[in-house]
């Protein structure tokens, strides 16, 4: 989707605010919805249908919440999508009558080998490569309402593929529950000027990560 | 449960895409949850619901927080640089396949699972961001940091990257080349820095002390004791 998420390019956002000494969390509720989101996606869900909750946020919610406060959100809506839990619920701070009882997916015990594992996100199944190296490919003009990877900065220009990754589940499929779709990502190089035009470095790049589905021959 | 796996699935699925569908009267749906006035608040109610609905197991929370507060951060980085600053066989297995290079020293998993290593050199630089969300290597540098996820940093970093490190108090001349890694699949990057002159006669231990998370994400160079880059 077009949203305020794909923020590659934009002006105006300010200059980067650096803190000193950062803590790894700023409260401790930062740090519990942190562990919630991934303790609920150990067990359902995946983490394009986590990322694109995100994106589904307002644009003005998307700008004034805090990241870990975004994160909250997500994780409600993701819940009361799935039938998980009701708004109501999350409203009152109260179980609904007859609401089923669940076993936890992800226990203290499995933290260590769950997270030292991840999530892996390539698929070893034979899907020939549509690209190669050193080809010259363009991104194409696509505008998925759903969620898609392909940033709008890169529609529609030219690079050279530097990289077959190999194969990888496909986001704009996967985040809305509709298939895996597996196929190459590759790393593409794109010229700053191809992007920016004649303002930018001549020397420098943009290497942007992309699936079979958003390249075409150039 | 009543609502099985499948089904989750299937309603999540199908609101998502009736929520992309709507469009701008996706605004409607949420005119109800306004930002929360007391996030904290917010959460513990959310946690006490899931843990009462026994989707959640409070102590795995605990041993969460605990992972990324205190036992995965940048240190794990600043280990595998070093290694690579005082090994060249190792650095060589690093570039060639840094998730597997990564893992001999214990360090794998969540937003880890397929690490790619960019060696920074006299006139090349590399720098590395998300625009679209803030994917950031967790094994080797922890969560990322607030200015990381900004809209600043996310915005600017591929259209002004020379401008970005400037912030950082990092002057890159002309004749360098900038690399910037937009982090849009599941690829993860780190950035392994330049070993600083004047660090020759260093330990290993040394080194990785010297080594910045800033330095592994391309914002910042590592400098040595003497305070030479």
């Amino acid at each position: 989707m077009n949203g305020i998420h794909d923020m590659g390019g934009m002006h105006g956002m300010g200059p980067v605010k650096i803190e000193k000494n950062e803590p790894v969390f700023h409260q401790p509720w930062e740090g519990r919805a942190l562990a919630l989101n991934l303790a609920v996606r150990a067990g359902r869900g995946n983490i394009d249908n986590s990322r694109h909750g995100v994106e589904l946020l307002p644009p003005a919610d998307y700008l004034s919440m805090s990241y870990y406060e975004k994160w909250t959100a997500r994780l409600e809506n993701i819940l009361v999508a799935g039938g998980v839990v009701t708004r109501e619920e999350i409203e009152n701070g109260k179980l609904a009558p007859g609401s089923p009882k669940s076993t936890p997916a992800l226990t203290a015990a499995m933290v260590p080998v769950t997270m030292g594992r991840g999530a892996p996100p390539r698929r070893n199944v034979p899907v020939a490569p549509l690209f190669k190296v050193k080809q010259r490919v363009r991104a194409r003009n696509i505008n998925p309402a759903g969620h898609t990877r392909l940033p709008r900065y890169a529609r529609g220009k030219v690079g050279i593929i530097v990289r077959d990754h190999g194969v990888f589940v496909f986001p704009d499929t996967n985040a809305l529950f509709q298939g895996e779709k597996p196929q190459h990502v590759y790393s593409v190089r794109f010229a700053a000027r191809e992007l920016w035009g004649e303002q930018a470095s001549p020397r420098d790049s943009v290497y942007i990560d992309m699936w079979d589905d958003y390249l075409e021959r150039a | 449960m009543s609502t099985t796996r499948r089904g989750f699935l299937a309603a999540a699925g199908a609101t998502a895409a009736q929520n992309a569908a709507h469009g701008q009267d996706h605004e409607h749906d949420h005119d109800h949850q306004a930002v929360p006035s007391d996030p904290a608040l917010r959460v513990k109610a959310l946690e006490s619901l899931l843990v009462e609905k026994g989707l959640v197991d409070p102590a795995a929370l605990d041993a969460l927080i605990d992972t990324y507060e205190h036992k995965v951060g940048p240190r794990n980085g600043a280990r595998v640089v070093a290694r690579a600053w005082v090994d060249p066989a190792y650095k060589k297995r690093l570039l060639e396949n840094a998730s597997a290079a990564i893992s001999e020293l214990g360090y794998s998993g969540m937003q880890g699972e397929s690490m790619l290593v960019l060696e920074n050199g006299p006139k090349v630089h590399n720098l590395v961001v998300c625009t679209l969300c803030s994917c950031y290597p967790w094994p080797v540098l922890g969560l990322p940091p607030v200015w990381y996820k900004s809209a600043p940093y996310r915005s600017r970093s591929v259209i002004d990257p020379r401008g970005v490190l400037r912030e950082f108090g990092l002057e890159l001349a002309e004749d360098v080349e900038v690399r910037v890694w937009d982090s849009t699949a599941e690829l993860r990057y780190l950035v392994l820095p330049e070993r600083p002159a004047g660090s020759e006669k260093m330990t290993e231990e040394e080194l990785a002390a010297l080594v910045t998370r800033d330095s592994m994400i391309g914002v910042a160079k590592v400098t040595s004791p003497g305070g030479h880059a």
